[in-house]
């Protein structure tokens, strides 16, 4: 094996969707970028989740809608992006939500039309009669985050980007305010830039210089069916599901309660040392439950996986997408569990701070880290952002409930 | 932040889950020898007892190859349940003595899930195993778990694979012992080693044809004389290259010299995989067991969670299998604080010889020096060995060739492993939940990284280890907590507040209100 190139212009820490984006962004600028991650390139959360690209909350918004049907062109390889959502009312009341969400789209200029029992039943041959309606948005839709994942990586590399796999950063070098690199399980790297986009590591990461970003990591669960035919829109929810049919046909549903985590270390690995583990439980019963409440007419189709991600979440829900004041070529980011369908939009504005410092296309001035500067550090307890009560199993096997 | 006060997120799973339907001290997974022999120690030790055993299964596993290769050789009487129970009842007598110990034996009934809690999971009230039958899904919270799945077939597929008639040697013993359902007469069977020659020998006393044992190497496995005695060809230095036949299933095995040569075809409506067998992991892998190869070669459950058992051959072929469930059952009760005597813990694997990962990878090779790369590998999602070697996009993509990619690469990027390729090339994430392909693949994996078997990666396993229809897992219903707590995604009151509010007047007025979708 030849020497390996021990700096970049610019390191990307984390091979998630958003550092595979900002590294692409990048690249496609001519900048020299090396993206360090710890295990494979969208293992985690990035290339497991629903992927919907509808963040109407976004700052980010408009940008994602723009760029997403043109992402296979542009990456060169497929996402899997499909156009549309449909987004099915089993109430009255859920009815007038998603109207009302609708009608934030459509003040922001995109067109969604609201269907009769009927109608959704046409689109979505799985509906059944329990369907009160459904809105039907003629924007946003969904893609495959897997595939998504490996052709941001695959571009990056196209354009002369270098990705580095199973390397775990430890720590990152600050020297006279400035970043200057970052340990690594194969030694130290030199940059001009940082770009911190870790997951749930991010904050751990950031400890390492004395900066604090909050986040909580948790455990949330999908299940997936056989696949099944095709319907006319991919992106269909509702019944407090989220999720999507693939193009391959399976249905693919998350929903639920979450289950808080200790914090994540630096190097991702738990406390108690081996792999982070990623159980799912029974819950899949009751995603299997929702799911064949939401498509009546599919309640033969079997269910075929399961699986549980961790993901993590800033205080108010909110990304931060920031470059910091002091280190000032340090970029930092976290989208707070909503990252795959806003990821073409974050990784342009990365590149916008990382270049120009400023965001040129919106402004994203609230998702600063200096919002949370008078947070206290036990704002995870006071949120109740905590993870249950440890559940020791007594030699009977069972759960002894420590009442608080 | 708003509020000084310490507040509880009533989304979080807190004490949400569905809670068990049923309890059990010692909950027994798995029929067979070891199962059996387990629970009758345990119930026979005073402890109470359940014992869950998927057989007979239901039509719609079996047509689906699950867990056994079925290979669609079986007669309608499958479909009746009631004379399937009966031949089950006769096919294993032990369960009598079990109904009469007083174990709650559960049959027809699948386990699908093991959940113990561990660092990330820390929200389960206790221990619990899913099962389900034809029409519902329930949760049985246990103080110890044996599982005793068992073993299932070791699968290669070749041109003409899914023709109906093609079985797998457990598949066709389950066929014809358990369910008394086979249509075949005249069977060729592959492999010339132990489990080749017991599935003949099983086949002939059972008054079936045996035409041929067909071996890749140029010599026999194991002691074929009483075979060739009883009139069966040994065909050795010979690779299966087609399976042919027409809509009513094989009517011919096309046999291809492994070193070149003419081929020539036996006449015969069933083919039979008789190469190996894989011990049946997966409801341990689920349950938390850290999985590891023995020195057989087969992946089998290391470390276990406090309180879970795993015996007989899903713990490893080739040992005794009664003797290790009991030897289950007594750690299992000793630890329950039951008065046990120990009991001998049988040896591991010492029937299967020591070269089982050379053997299988001589079948892989010669299947792919004589059938080439275009037969697909992994049936449910259409994968052929070229698209594994060259790590081709799936087909519904219709994509072009991805140029970065190929097995080779991949492997100077990092480990190999099978979960990438599950990934990338959808290989293995069928319905059938990998049990025709996942040896399969990661055999072709070694080929193509010419690496050591042993250094692949193993895919994990994920519940439902049974692929179940959404209206069987539905059963459950949502505990008062989960419905109330229920939200799309975190419930986060500002996360979903679009951009523009935040900081105004409309912000306060929006929290919580707004939705993810």
């Amino acid at each position: 094996m030849s020497e390996m190139k021990k700096n970049a212009s610019v390191i990307v820490i984390g091979g998630g969707v958003t550092g595979l984006s900002a590294a692409w962004w990048l690249a496609r600028d001519g900048v020299d970028v090396l993206l360090i991650e710890k295990g494979i390139v969208g293992w985690e959360a990035s290339g497991r989740n629903g992927g919907g690209c509808t963040h109407y909350q976004s700052p980010l918004f408009n940008e994602e809608q723009r760029l997403w049907p043109q992402m296979d062109e542009l990456l060169g390889y497929p996402t899997e992006h499909r156009q549309e959502r449909v987004i099915m009312a089993l109430t009255e009341r859920q009815l007038a939500q998603y109207q009302d969400h609708g009608e934030i789209c459509a003040a922001m200029g995109y067109r969604y039309e609201t269907l009769d029992p009927k109608q959704t039943r046409e689109l979505v041959p799985f509906a059944g009669d329990n369907v009160v309606g459904s809105v039907y948005y003629h924007f946003g839709g969904q893609a495959n985050p897997q595939r998504t994942v490996q052709a941001y990586a695959w571009a990056l590399q196209d354009l002369g980007g270098r990705i580095l796999q199973h390397t775990a950063v430890s720590s990152i070098i600050v020297e006279a305010g400035k970043v200057k690199g970052v340990e690594t399980s194969l030694g130290r790297f030199d940059c001009d830039h940082l770009v911190l986009a870790a997951g749930p590591q991010t904050g751990a990461l950031l400890e390492t210089i004395g900066v604090y970003l909050p986040v909580a990591p948790a455990r949330a669960e999908m299940i997936v069916t056989e696949p099944l035919p095709l319907m006319k829109v991919g992106g269909v929810d509702g019944n407090g599901l989220y999720g999507r049919q693939t193009l391959r046909g399976n249905l693919a549903y998350g929903g639920g309660p979450h289950e808080w985590l200790a914090d994540t270390t630096a190097d991702g690995r738990p406390p108690e040392g081996g792999p982070m583990s990623r159980p799912a439980t029974q819950l899949l019963q009751n995603l299997s439950r929702r799911l064949m409440e939401l498509f009546p007419k599919a309640g033969h189709v079997r269910v075929i996986r399961s699986w549980a991600g961790i993901i993590e979440n800033t205080p108010d829900g909110r990304p931060v997408i920031d470059r910091l004041s002091e280190p000032d070529n340090l970029t930092v980011t976290t989208m707070s569990g909503v990252g795959f369908g806003l990821s073409p939009a974050t990784g342009h504005a990365i590149r916008d701070l990382v270049m120009d410092g400023v965001c040129s296309f919106t402004d994203i001035g609230k998702l600063s880290l200096g919002r949370f500067a008078n947070l206290p550090r036990d704002w995870r307890v006071r949120q109740g952002w905590v993870p249950p009560i440890v559940q020791d199993y007594d030699s009977d096997g069972r759960a002894q409930t420590a009442q608080a | 932040m708003e509020d000084e006060d310490v507040v509880s997120d009533f989304h979080a799973i807190g004490e949400k889950h569905t809670k068990a339907d049923e309890h059990a001290e010692i909950v027994v997974i798995g029929a067979g020898a070891a199962g059996l022999a387990a629970a009758i120690t345990a119930a026979k030790a005073g402890a109470q007892v359940m014992l869950v055993d998927e057989n007979p299964l239901g039509a719609g596993l079996i047509g689906m190859d699950v867990p056994l290769l079925f290979g669609n050789r079986w007669t309608a009487a499958v479909q009746n349940q009631g004379r399937m129970l009966e031949q089950v009842l006769t096919a294993n007598p032990g369960l009598e003595e079990a109904f009469e110990l007083g174990i709650d034996v559960k049959l027809g009934t699948y386990a699908w899930g093991a959940f113990t809690g561990g660092p990330n999971l820390r929200s389960l009230p206790e221990p619990v195993v899913g099962l389900a039958d034809e029409t519902r899904s329930w949760i049985v919270g246990f103080r110890r778990l044996i599982i005793a799945t068992g073993a299932r077939d070791l699968v290669y597929a070749f041109k003409g694979f899914e023709t109906p008639g093609v079985v797998g040697a457990l598949g066709l013993t389950a066929l014809i012992q358990t369910y008394a359902s086979f249509n075949g007469q005249r069977i060729v069977i592959l492999g010339t080693g132990d489990l080749a020659v017991a599935t003949a020998t099983m086949a002939l006393d059972a008054g079936y044809d045996v035409a041929a044992l067909v071996e890749v190497r140029d010599t026999p496995q194991a002691d074929v004389s009483a075979l060739i005695a009883r009139g069966v060809e040994i065909v050795t230095g010979h690779a299966i290259l087609e399976a042919l036949g027409n809509a009513e299933g094989v009517t011919a095995a096309l046999l291809a010299p492994v070193a070149g040569g003419e081929t020539r075809s036996i006449a015969c409506d069933t083919i039979c995989l008789a190469v190996g067998a894989v011990p049946v992991i997966d409801l341990a892998d689920v349950a938390g067991a850290k999985i590891a190869r023995n020195e057989a070669g087969a992946f089998v459950p290391g470390k276990l969670p406090a309180g879970v058992f795993v015996t007989g051959d899903a713990a490893g072929l080739g040992t005794d299998a009664a003797a290790a469930g009991v030897a289950a059952a007594t750690a299992a009760l000793a630890s329950l604080g039951h008065d046990v005597q120990a009991s001998a813990v049988p040896s591991e694997a010492t029937a299967l010889p020591a070269d089982t990962d050379a053997y299988r990878m001589d079948w892989m090779r010669a299947l792919m020096t004589t059938g080439g790369q275009d037969v697909i590998a992994c049936s449910c999602e259409e994968v052929s060995r070229r698209d594994l070697l060259d790590v081709q996009p799936p087909r519904y993509l219709a994509a072009p060739t991805d140029k970065h990619n190929s097995l080779k690469q991949l492997a100077e990027d990092g480990p190999v492993s099978q979960d990438q390729i599950k990934r990338l090339t959808r290989a293995c994430m069928g319905p059938c939940q990998a049990r025709r392909c996942r040896e399969q693949v990661a055999m072709i994996m070694a080929i193509g990284t010419d690496r050591p078997l042993g250094s692949i990666a193993l895919a994990g396993y994920r519940a439902p280890v049974r692929p179940l229809p959404l209206g069987v897992l539905a059963a459950a219903s949502e505990t008062p907590g989960m419905v109330e707590g229920w939200n799309v995604w975190f419930g986060i009151r500002t996360q979903w507040i679009p951009y523009d509010d935040i900081g105004t007047e409309r912000e306060a007025e929006r929290a919580g209100r707004m939705a993810h979708f």
